[in-house]
């Protein structure tokens, strides 16, 4: 049997769950607008209802990712305020970029080119960082844009309306950008680059074993080891219906989060483009 | 020939020879109606001409019920003073009697064409009939308002006519029976319905092209307006029908959006998305900047709940912006929001529906945000398009290297798809 260590908590999993739901959800309930003139995008809004109910429906994933965003923050504050957690924001467990992370790519360039081995990773790589921020950027942009141009009355009495003009803009172009790079980047570097094809099912799971650790994090690895904080992180082997339940809602997800990307490509190569 | 054919021609034949002695030849009274049905009124009677077979027979019946019933035979065939008459008679002159009608249908596109003694043409008795002709007020005419357009379909609803004589319209009496006018006519029997004639004029029927013409884009205000005179009145102050009076020649008439023989009800849904393709079938830059806003894309998707062109513009009564009394003047662009926003302000109004990120003039903090929006979602994906190619590049190449025996699947139950293959253990 091989020995598992934990690297999300059910909690973290838990709020990766929402965000997948909210997120795909948000994309199939906004993106029908932005490309309106292509046949899937009208389908789509009639099949859901009409457009009225499809922004209920994208108000509804709306709010499922504010809340989720919320509590993110209540966490963090959690841990680093009240359980005064140390090297939550900055240090080798760190989501926060740091000057390692430069080296880091710099060795992985190298590697890509044959002219070196592959850097020694930690708990977080520099692509998962820029995952992990890619996507507090876009809640911040898209989500700011979104409640302002959904209570647009109210926040026209703060602001001038052209200010609607430029939500409307930063909100589908963001959506944009947030979409392609989930559906792609995101996709590749953690399920379907041929090391992981086709799915890495650690968000799910939570768990990884001994051997992947050491192979794809070694400098976590070691700084465990070293500590005597492995123990801690020692878990049960997940049970089968947990890799099934995972193997089902992964496969959704990328089997979704792939169809909108490739109906958004067909969009802008037989529209006018935009 | 047939036995009943023979039988006739017979009959017909012993019955001019009896005639030959009892009718005296005299040149004085005109002959009696009795006498010509004593032939013509025989069913079935018929010669050839041309090699066409034609019908010589008239129902004495319905021609006593014409209007033309007491006036006889000859006071149209003229040319039959006595009997046996000449084998081929003169066409029917109607102008003898309808002078006025007559010199219009000489002038009209199907005079025209009857005068080139063309095999399509048709003259009065083309609309009117023959021997059956009633007033235009029996509902039984084929020129009653109800009937006019199945007489005129006769011709207008044949493709393969309209094509021979390129007639710009193939299908006009399809059209218009699907259209406002013709379910008002044909499903409501609403005699106040416009008809075919009711805006091309009976007799003196002109090609739209032609200046004179009653559909021609010079007159068609005023022959829409001889119904719609309220409309007509708004719409001559408008941008449109000043610069249509001015002969403007890019400047809309009620037919270039409305369409001529299909129109429809301003309700349906489907002309309510229709016609803001067709106000961006002149104002293309207009269209492009309102698809690029929520109410452009919710249109654009077939729901009709959000503002479309005239929701703001007006129909009939658009004005230029730069008019004070335009609906979407600086003065009174807010009170046009608030029809769907109630609580639109001043400010709420400085809002752009027709918001052009690429016009640095019109729009310029939002041309800016664009221009960053743009970057940063190019160089995002060309940054880790790159990235993610040479990534894949490497990983294929580490695989080789180690051959097929360097994969080495991982244990147990479970761990399968995340199981790698040892591609990126380091070359140490």
């Amino acid at each position: 049997m091989a020995e598992y260590f934990l690297r999300f908590t059910l909690g973290q999993r838990i709020l990766h769950g929402f965000l997948m739901a909210g997120f795909l959800g948000l994309v199939a309930t906004g993106m029908p607008l932005r490309y309106a003139d292509a046949p899937w995008a009208v389908w789509i809004a009639h099949a859901l209802g009409g457009f009225r109910a499809m922004g209920i429906f994208h108000r509804f994933f709306a709010l499922v990712l504010t809340g989720l965003f919320l509590t993110h923050l209540g966490q963090i504050t959690h841990r680093a305020w009240v359980r005064r957690e140390s090297g939550l924001f900055w240090g080798p467990n760190s989501i926060v970029p740091q000057p390692r992370d430069l080296r880091e790519f710099y060795e992985t360039i190298r590697w890509f080119f044959g002219r070196g081995s592959r850097p020694i990773f930690g708990r977080f790589t520099y692509w998962e960082k820029f995952d992990y921020w890619a996507v507090f950027w876009g809640m911040a942009i898209i989500g700011t844009s979104g409640y302002l141009l959904w209570f647009h009355s109210l926040f026209s009495r703060i602001f001038p309306g052209w200010i609607f003009n430029i939500a409307f803009l930063f909100h589908s172009d963001e959506a944009l950008l947030a979409a392609g790079f989930i559906f792609t980047i995101h996709f590749f570097n953690s399920h379907l680059r041929p090391e992981k094809f086709p799915m890495d099912l650690v968000i799910f799971t939570g768990r990884v074993t001994a051997e992947e650790l050491k192979r794809e994090r070694p400098a976590e690895y070691a700084a465990l080891a070293e500590s005597g904080g492995l123990d801690a992180l020692r878990a049960e082997p997940p049970e089968p219906w947990v890799w099934n339940v995972s193997r089902v809602i992964g496969t959704l997800g990328v089997a979704i989060g792939l169809l909108l990307f490739f109906l958004i490509v067909y969009a802008v190569l037989t529209g006018e483009g935009k | 020939m047939s036995g009943h054919q023979v039988a006739v021609s017979l009959r017909v034949f012993l019955f001019l020879f009896a005639l030959f002695f009892l009718v005296p030849s005299a040149d004085a009274a005109p002959l009696a109606k009795e006498i010509c049905l004593s032939c013509h009124g025989v069913p079935g009677l018929e010669k050839t001409r041309d090699g066409k077979t034609v019908s010589l027979h008239v129902d004495g019946e319905t021609f006593n019920r014409s209007v033309h019933g007491a006036l006889g035979c000859a006071t149209c065939h003229g040319d039959v003073t006595r009997i046996p008459h000449a084998s081929e008679l003169k066409r029917v002159d109607c102008s003898a009697c309808h002078a006025a009608p007559a010199k219009d249908f000489v002038d009209s596109v199907h005079g025209k064409a009857y005068q080139k003694h063309l095999p399509d043409a048709r003259g009065c008795s083309g609309c009117h009939g023959m021997h059956d002709i009633l007033p235009v007020k029996n509902p039984d005419s084929r020129v009653y308002p109800l009937n006019l357009p199945r007489t005129c379909g006769n011709c207008h609803g044949d493709s393969e006519l309209a094509k021979r004589h390129n007639i710009p319209v193939t299908n006009a009496y399809q059209l218009y029976m699907d259209s406002i006018h013709g379910r008002a006519l044909t499903k409501s029997g609403l005699l106040v319905a416009a008809n075919c004639s009711s805006c091309h004029g009976a007799h003196r029927i002109l090609p739209a092209l032609d200046p004179e013409s009653s559909v021609n884009r010079r007159n068609v205000p005023a022959t829409c307006g001889q119904c719609h005179a309220g409309v007509l009145k708004i719409f001559a102050d408008s941008v449109h029908g000043a610069a249509a009076k001015a002969g403007n020649a890019n400047a809309p008439v009620c037919n270039h959006c409305h369409t001529s023989h299909q129109i429809r009800r301003v309700e349906m849904e489907s002309w309510k998305l229709d016609i803001v393709q067709e106000c961006g079938s002149c104002h293309a830059e207009s269209l492009r900047t309102y698809r690029d806003t929520f109410h452009g894309q919710v249109t654009a998707l077939g729901f009709t709940r959000v503002a479309r062109c005239s929701d703001c513009h007006g129909s009939h009564d658009i004005l230029p912006a730069s008019d004070p009394a335009s609906s979407v003047s600086k003065e009174k662009i807010a009170v046009t929001c608030r029809k769907c926003h109630p609580s639109a302000s001043a400010s709420f109004a400085k809002y752009d529906p027709h918001a052009d990120p690429r016009s640095k003039s019109r729009n310029p903090a939002l041309y800016y945000f664009a221009r960053f929006m743009t970057w940063l979602v190019g160089g995002v994906f060309v940054f880790f398009g790159v990235h993610t190619a040479l990534w894949f590049g490497r990983t294929i190449i580490e695989k080789k290297r180690r051959g097929p025996n360097g994969t080495q699947r991982r244990e147990g139950p479970g761990a399968p798809w995340s199981s790698a293959p040892n591609g990126e253990k380091r070359d140490g």
